[in-house]
């Protein structure tokens, strides 16, 4: 499973297109991210605490807004490019 | 956040007031007493608490209700509550989106599962158009098939017959949100009016559904205001109120508002229950960041007796086992199923 990860996100992937390498952009305000340069960036850093609080809206491959739902106990996000990311 | 724990000697006199008009008389306390409350300093906050919890254990009993929500249609509502993220008029990230049955029925299921009595359906809309009501109808026989739950519902403003149909399908409860003060309301929604929203709850009270009006708070209203509106539910005497804080929503207007300081949240739960002391006082969305763990317990130690459990309609809540847990930690029962209807 290759990471699809935003600042801060604890999913992981479930569809079968995700083909990027690194997390582009930050999965909560969908601005590009420096994830993978070294540690999370002072601009994303409270991004990644509220991801600890609301699933991703971005997908940190390509930026698209996600189709994100969420229930009681879980919740999902869908990129039409990359697939579904969850808990 | 912390609490000082020990009770001061002498409680200000509205506390003394209170004592004796809402625990021993069951009355609740008027708007200006309200403010009173809301005005408190913080070395009487303990002393309010503790008789708000007084109050709650008197007139409703130790149970806690616990409540699952879901949201069939998420995003793409056409009003413009300045605090939502799910209105279709801000350049919010929320796309609109809606849940298949299957998905609603297992999420059912699992709340369910945790001991949760109530499950509501929500939907962002002004109200339901006849594909929604045919939804909602489909869901509800879905779910009453699967599992032994009661059904709410939220979906905006109600004709008379929505209403009646919601009624006949077993609909116990519904929920409508007063939101704020009817003299802030205008500051914060522009799209209907204060009115419309009092229609659709004096519409659900006459049918016989059990009436679930709530109210988001920490959206820069003064405390004035914020007596104003618990005094506003009170006279409207709902079943439940579901207290909101706000979550500043990013692209909503209020995007820029603070988070509102966990003291005035705590002063809030003590003031809406010193002012309607039989009703069900949830805990809803925001307090996880408003209060945090150690106000969690201060607010159900407070005059609050429900939760709604593990997350919201778009951010996500504590975990379902951290406010199970805490419940069996403070010895406060959840309530079982009745069904009611
Ligand atoms: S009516 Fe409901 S869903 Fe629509 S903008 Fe207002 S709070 Fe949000
Ligand atoms: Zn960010
Ligand atoms: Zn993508």
């Amino acid at each position: 499973m290759i990471p699809h990860r935003s600042p801060g996100s604890t999913g992981s992937t479930t569809g079968d297109a995700a083909t990027a390498t690194t997390a582009e952009f930050c999965g909560h305000c969908g601005e590009p991210s420096d994830v993978g340069a070294g540690p999370a960036s002072d601009v994303h850093h409270r991004c990644g605490e509220r991801l600890a609080m609301e699933p991703p809206r971005y997908c940190a491959a390509c930026r698209r807004r996600m189709k994100v739902q969420v229930t009681p106990l879980g919740w999902t996000a869908e990129c039409s490019r990359h697939g579904m990311l969850a808990p | 956040m912390t609490m000082q724990p020990e009770l001061q000697a002498n409680p200000g006199p509205i506390l003394e007031t209170a004592r004796n008009q809402v625990l021993e008389q069951g009355i609740g306390l008027s708007e200006s007493q309200l403010l009173e409350i809301l005005r408190l300093p913080d070395r009487d906050l303990p002393a309010a608490l503790q008789l708000a919890h007084e109050v709650r254990l008197r007139h409703c009993g130790e149970d806690v209700e616990v409540e699952g929500i879901i949201s069939i249609k998420t995003g793409g509502c056409p009003e413009d509550c300045h605090f939502c993220s799910q209105s279709g008029l801000f350049d919010s990230p929320v796309r609109g989106v809606w849940l298949d049955i299957p998905e609603l029925v297992k999420a059912a299921k699992e709340t369910a599962a945790t001991g949760a009595t109530e499950f509501c359906i929500v939907a962002a809309v002004r109200g339901p158009d006849i594909k929604l009501m045919n939804q909602i109808k489909f869901a509800i026989d879905r779910i009453n098939e699967a599992v032994d739950i009661n059904i709410a519902c939220s979906l905006g403003m109600l004709t008379q017959r929505q209403v009646d149909q919601l009624a006949s399908w077993g609909v116990h409860r519904y929920n409508h949100n007063l939101e704020t003060a009817r003299s802030y309301f205008p500051e914060v929604v522009t799209t209907h009016s204060y009115e419309e929203r009092l229609d659709t709850c004096n519409m659900v009270k006459d049918a016989g559904m059990e009436l679930c009006c709530g109210a988001l708070i920490g959206m820069g209203e003064s405390l004035e205001q914020r007596a104003e509106l618990a005094a506003q539910l009170a006279a409207l005497e709902p079943h439940e109120v579901p207290l909101n804080f706000l979550n500043p929503r990013p692209g909503t207007p209020l995007e820029n508002q603070g988070i509102m300081d966990g003291k005035d949240a705590l002063r809030a739960i003590a003031a809406f229950r010193l002012a309607m002391p039989r009703t069900v006082l949830r805990y809803a969305g925001g307090r996880e960041l408003t209060l945090g763990d150690l106000g969690t317990k201060a607010g159900l130690m407070g005059g609050i007796n429900a939760v709604i459990v593990g997350n919201y309609l778009t951010t996500l809540g504590r975990p379902a086992d951290a406010d199970l847990n805490l419940l069996v930690e403070l010895n406060m029962p959840i309530k079982e199923l009745q069904k009611t209807l």
